[in-house]
């Protein structure tokens, strides 16, 4: 992409390939008479939102309120986890390939044990989120608190200062700009890990989040339900994105170069 | 007599690897020189910075800071440091970059605040305390890094190849702005570039040093009047100085060759 295109263009663009394949689909259903239950609408999408809104807004309260948990839980964890492994080389040795473990396993693998293990269905399905959500953070924070500019490092050292003061002053914002990197993969992870674990358990009733609605809409051929809570799941990935772009922004925006708005 | 400033006697450094770093080497800087250490790269002369800042250990010989095994035995007594590139924390303002020797060992607020202005005001960065290090342009960066050295009152400087990334209009006035610090406070200076004709236009004292083990291979009184400026660099002696190191360099340079 050019970088010199106009603002505005940034926006207009994608704006215009949605309004083109909105048309064409919507244009194709209505001309072919495809059943709503096989292929529905946009038009017929946008209704079902509205219709059943009162059910899919509760539910999207819930997958995002496990998302942002996970979110919460993996950023406390994995922070606490990468302090602790710049701390101490013998603890990173021995601990850090669990982590890599736990990555490496798909979570599907994972979810029916810890359903099974903890009671509360809420609390597993957070966890199995925070498993999925905190590898980016541990990974990336860890390598920030190591990439500390030698030359820094050494008149830190020159001016004695305690290994609390090179943690705050030194390690902590060299590694703000890793961190929030982690933290922007670590956000789309937390609701993709919701929404599997979510599958997996097959939670209904009050606590059914947007999966169970997608589960059920599939089983009772509500295909316009379906993608409406699809809709759903999406609009709670690119916010969650958008937060964490957010927050980089702030934390960053002056001093870093990635925040930084590029030459016009 | 006092002691000196730096005493090494036989200090030696031998690298993990096998390599020797630096032959033994026998160094006195005393209060108020002004001492140029010149050599073709690789000479070890930023291993032999390193270890006169006690941020390596020697392998052999002795090292004393005013006669103390320890450099910061004495708190009233420091050094300052300046690296090759300005080495400053891109998160914080260029206040808060000066002020932080002086944070680090817990100076009193008041007081740190007031040595930050003054430290600013004597390498021409007034008016930038409140900017960040990316908004200001290399040589400006470079002075607020000499700034962190002088904000200690430092009684020894150690500069590793302060100006080489800067262009030489630039360097040449910040030459004239260090010696202008220099003069009015007097410390001790040990100050390492592969320029000659920067050695000899600061310095009271030009070591050649040569590598492959680094070591001495001539040493070169400057003893010009003072102040020094641009006429000093067109005159006679400044060019039979300048010769005569340029001399010593190609020489050790030429032997490391063979």
């Amino acid at each position: 992409m050019r970088t010199d295109a106009p603002r505005a263009l940034r926006y207009a663009a994608p704006l215009a390939v949605a309004a083109v394949v909105l048309g064409l689909w919507e244009a194709a259903v209505r001309l072919n008479d495809v059943p709503t239950w096989l292929v529905p609408a946009p038009s017929r999408i946008v209704a079902t939102l509205f219709e059943d809104r009162a059910l899919l807004l509760d539910s999207l309260a819930v997958t995002l309120g496990i998302a942002l948990a996970a979110l919460a839980l993996a950023v406390v964890l994995g922070v606490t986890a990468a302090l602790l492994f710049v701390q101490s080389r013998w603890l990173e040795v021995s601990l850090f390939p669990y982590a890599v473990l736990l990555q490496v396993t798909p979570i599907v693998a994972i979810a029916p044990l810890i359903i099974i293990w903890v009671k509360d269905t809420r609390v597993a399905l957070v966890m199995c989120a925070t498993v999925v959500a905190i590898f980016p953070i541990i990974s990336n924070t860890t390598l920030g608190l190591r990439s500390v500019d030698p030359g820094l490092a050494a008149l830190f050292r020159m001016n004695r200062a305690s290994r609390w003061q090179v943690l705050a002053r030194l390690r902590i914002p060299s590694a703000l700009p890793y961190f929030f990197g982690g933290l922007r993969i670590a956000s789309g992870l937390a609701l993709i890990g919701a929404v599997v674990a979510e599958f997996v358990a097959g939670t209904g009733g009050a606590g059914a989040g947007l999966a169970y609605q997608i589960l059920l809409a599939g089983i009772q051929l509500n295909v316009p339900r379906l993608f409406a809570a699809l809709v759903l799941i999406a609009a709670a990935g690119v916010a969650l994105f958008g937060a964490s772009v957010l927050a980089a922004r702030l934390a960053l925006g002056r001093w870093h170069e990635s925040e930084l708005a590029p030459p016009d | 007599m006092t002691p000196p400033v730096v005493h090494a006697r036989g200090v030696a450094k031998r690298f993990r690897d096998g390599t020797e770093a630096l032959a033994p080497v026998d160094l006195a800087v005393h209060e108020g020189e002004f001492v140029a250490v010149v050599g073709p790269s690789g000479c070890g002369k930023t291993t032999l910075l390193n270890l006169l800042a006690g941020l390596a250990r020697p392998t052999a010989g002795t090292l004393l800071w005013w006669g103390a095994p320890r450099p910061d035995a004495d708190r009233s007594r420091r050094f300052g440091y300046v690296f090759q590139s300005p080495t400053l924390m891109p998160w914080a303002d260029i206040a808060t970059n000066v002020l932080l020797p002086l944070d680090l060992s817990g100076a009193p607020r008041a007081e740190a605040e007031r040595a930050v202005a003054e430290a600013l005001a004597l390498v021409a960065l007034d008016g930038f305390a409140g900017h960040l290090p990316r908004e200001l342009s290399g040589g400006m960066q470079m002075r607020a890094s000499i700034a962190r050295a002088l904000v200690t009152r430092p009684a020894l400087l150690l500069m590793d190849e302060p100006f080489a990334a800067l262009d030489d209009f630039t360097r040449q006035r910040l030459d004239d702005e260090l010696l202008a610090v220099w003069r009015a406070r007097r410390f001790a200076v040990v100050f390492v570039t592969h320029n000659v004709a920067e050695a000899v236009y600061l310095s009271t004292r030009v070591l050649v040093m040569g590598p492959r083990p680094g070591r001495f291979v001539d040493e070169v009184a400057v003893d010009a009047p003072w102040p020094r400026g641009d006429d000093f660099r067109t005159t006679t002696a400044f060019a039979a100085l300048a010769r005569r190191v340029t001399r010593a360099v190609a020489a050790a340079a030429a032997g490391d060759a063979h």
